[in-house]
């Protein structure tokens, strides 16, 4: 395969779109496709035969906005349809060509406007299962471009000079971590892709694979020619079937066309990418209990270092990037460093992908450039909080992250900030809560939920959660004393920082965000024996005052 | 040293060709433990001992290391699931949603706790940490069939449908 090759199955696909007046894109990701929208697309497809329209009607990946699934996309005119079952497939239909049905239009402009596509920029445009859809908008051009112009010396500085960081959570500098392992001796060399979205909230990397899988394995392709490794592993959550099912069919299909296997495009360079299957251990998401689990072993972290850069499977020097940053590689490789380095903040560069969820209006997907203000992305592009509550908080960073108040939302969203005020990036969840949701029912959820996931190794985070559990519990049960709070607090510096991976370490940051911002909610509950928001079940009887 | 003879499949069930089939593709590799049980429970619904033992020995793993692994990660199952299964997923984003009074309604209907089966053997009730589908929550998997923003009344319906089949 070479470049030109690329272009002419780029000018083919082309030309067999412009075959077409007008192509209806139909979104088939998990949100919509759990209201039928396959349903839809078939119904949408027997629509145009009968109508004899001259149309195209094309399964996508994810479009975003999952609030109002199923969506279908209808171009050129760029007409987006909101709430459609099977039985609107037929108007939709012989609205082609005529005027759009205002009654079923999805008019969000705000939504959209205020966002940058760079990782989801193909996500709702192409048949995620045809790999020629993906070539026809610059697919691979970036991989063959670096195997045939570039130096793997050269490739790790344009990743360099974007100033990208892992979109995992950690935010380590890519081109840094890159280097080191191009550093690293030793003749075979591993690139794994950390797909383990256990973060509860977050569906970033689910909808990256489902709607645009070619996009990550050409990320890894190139960031493998860069330091010299020749096998790659996808570790994907079991609980996502349908981006397991579509990565397959994209490697298969990368396969056919000379895009993984020997001689890529005809150089000395080979590589091939399996799939590992997780089974539903959040742990896993830790660099090194990830490469345990691939090993085939129980997933427990290792002290590090040695850093997987170093000692990582098998004790080979392991490169281990998450979905998110392998996505951004080609198109940093493409339009350069430079250009990626011109989005976002001061040192938290380029867009990062949202999974904005909780009480408000429009959930689903966004990507924004880094340094927006958390404001606009709740209150614009998600419409603020629905059915005329209040807005409460926003946890960013799942378990690991914190809760943060109204007064924090004018902070620009970038690594460094959300650290300072006590929460982190994370991998991307962003979860919204109102007035009804109590913060301290909020902290005893995320701690219960790393009390389960702790993977027993060191005793910080075996026995510290569990017993925050307890004294979260008797808080919440209304059976807490102020001495209980006391020992909560210095139970959260203990296991925050004697435990040995990210799970214990970060696993009090619910708590001790809530603690900061929400600390009245917590005294009322001890104190006043009473729940503000109205959630918790308080054991002690309320005295009636005769 | 003498060749290694993977065991005897345990019975002539023709899944355990497909469970054969993984280990075959690896090389019976050791570190396919996890890719097989995988299949294994795909194929038989959860993992018996045989299965685990038959799994280990083909791979030579020491059984208890293939123990270890079973119960370490929540996906594998040690018991046969029910004819039906609902999972109700309890991420944070359906949490925020009132998930946990889902599994309380179902629960109690049911008569189980999360993570069994009835006795009649007809429903599992499970729970997922999040299935990734936050966008629609709260969600539940009827069968694996995914349904979002659903109601405790329509998951009731759906366990009266199941017990009568």
């Amino acid at each position: 395969m070479t470049i030109e090759e690329l272009d002419q199955i780029a000018e083919s696909v082309r030309v067999e779109n412009a075959k077409f007046d007008y192509e209806i894109n139909v979104c088939m990701g998990t949100g919509c496709l759990s209201q039928h929208s396959d349903q839809l697309k078939d119904a949408l497809t027997t629509a145009v035969q009968a109508q004899g329209k001259n149309a195209l009607v094309r399964r996508t990946g994810c479009m975003g906005l999952c609030a109002a699934g199923p969506l279908v996309l209808v171009d050129p005119e760029e007409i987006l349809y909101q709430h459609l079952d099977a039985s609107h497939a037929e108007a939709v239909t012989a609205s082609l060509g005529g005027n759009p049905i205002q009654e079923l239009q999805c008019e969000l402009r705000e939504h959209f406007d205020q966002q940058v596509h760079v990782v989801l920029e193909n996500s709702g445009h192409i048949d995620p299962e045809k790999i020629d859809d993906y070539i026809a908008r610059d697919g691979y051009r970036a991989l063959l471009t670096a195997l045939n112009d570039m130096t793997p010396h050269g490739v790790i500085r344009q990743i360099t000079e974007s100033g990208l960081r892992g979109r995992g959570g950690g935010g380590y500098p890519t081109g840094l971590k890159w280097s080191t392992v191009a550093k690293a001796t030793g003749d075979v060399k591993y690139i794994i892709c950390n797909g383990d979205e256990g973060d509860p909230g977050a569906f970033m990397d689910r909808s990256v694979l489902e709607s645009d899988p070619q996009r990550v394995v050409e990320g890894m392709a190139i960031a493998a020619y860069a330091v010299g490794a020749s096998k790659g592993y996808v570790y994907v959550r079991a609980e996502y079937p349908l981006a397991v099912s579509r990565l397959t069919a994209c490697l298969r299909d990368a396969r056919r066309r000379g895009l993984l296997g020997n001689n890529i495009g005809n150089t000395a360079f080979s590589f091939d990418v399996e799939i590992r299957l997780g089974a539903g251990a959040f742990v896993c998401g830790e660099e090194t209990a990830l490469i345990s689990s691939i090993e085939g072993r129980r997933g427990t972290p290792k002290p590090r270092p040695p850093y997987p850069a170093v000692s990582g499977i098998w004790g080979k020097p392991t490169l281990i990037n998450n979905v998110e940053t392998f996505a951004n590689i080609a198109p940093i490789i493409r339009k350069g460093g430079r250009w990626f380095a011109g989005m976002g903040s001061d040192r938290s560069k380029g867009t990062k992908v949202f999974a904005l969820t909780g009480k408000i209006t429009n959930t689903g997907l966004v990507e924004v450039p880094m340094g927006i203000k958390l404001r606009e992305i709740i209150e614009v592009i998600g419409g603020g909080v629905p059915d005329g509550h209040t807005f409460k908080a926003v946890q960013t960073g799942g378990p690991s992250g914190g809760c943060l108040p109204a007064e924090m939302l004018d902070i620009g969203v970038s690594y460094d900030a959300l650290i300072r005020v006590g929460s982190i990036m994370g991998s991307g969840g962003m979860i919204v809560m109102d007035d009804t949701s109590c913060m301290v029912n909020v902290a005893k959820f995320f701690i219960e939920f790393c009390m389960t996931e702790s993977c027993g190794k060191c005793i910080p985070c075996r026995a510290g959660t569990a017993q925050m559990y307890t004294l979260l519990t008797r808080i919440c049960e209304g059976l807490g004393t102020m001495d209980d709070l006391n020992l909560l607090m210095e139970l959260c510096d203990t296991v925050k920082n004697t435990s040995l991976c990210g799970l214990g370490q970060t696993a009090p940051n619910p708590v001790l965000s809530t603690l900061k911002y929400f600390r009245s909610e917590y005294i009322e509950h001890i104190v006043h024996k009473r729940c503000p928001a109205g959630v918790c079940n308080l054991k002690v009887p309320v005295e009636v005052s005769a | 040293m003498p060749a290694f003879t993977p065991p005897p499949l345990p019975s002539d069930d023709k899944r355990w060709k497909i469970v054969n089939g993984t280990m075959r593709k690896n090389g019976f590799a050791r570190h396919a433990l996890i890719e097989t049980l995988h299949t294994v429970q795909s194929a038989f619904g959860y993992l018996d001992d045989d299965a685990i033992r038959f799994v280990a020995q083909s791979l030579r793993v020491p059984l208890s290391q293939a123990y270890g692994v079973v119960t370490f990660y929540h996906y594998f199952s040690l018991k046969p699931p029910g004819k039906h299964t609902m999972t109700i997923c309890t991420g944070t984003a359906c949490y925020i949603k009132g998930t946990d009074k889902l599994v309380a309604a179902a629960e109690k209907h049911l008569g189980v706790s999360q993570g069994q089966t009835t006795k009649d053997g007809q429903i599992s009730l499970m729970t997922a940490r999040c299935v990734g589908a936050c966008g629609r929550a709260p969600v539940v998997l009827t069968d694996g069939a995914m349904v979002g923003q659903i109601t405790s009344e329509q998951i009731l319906e759906q366990l009266e449908r199941w017990a009568v089949e």
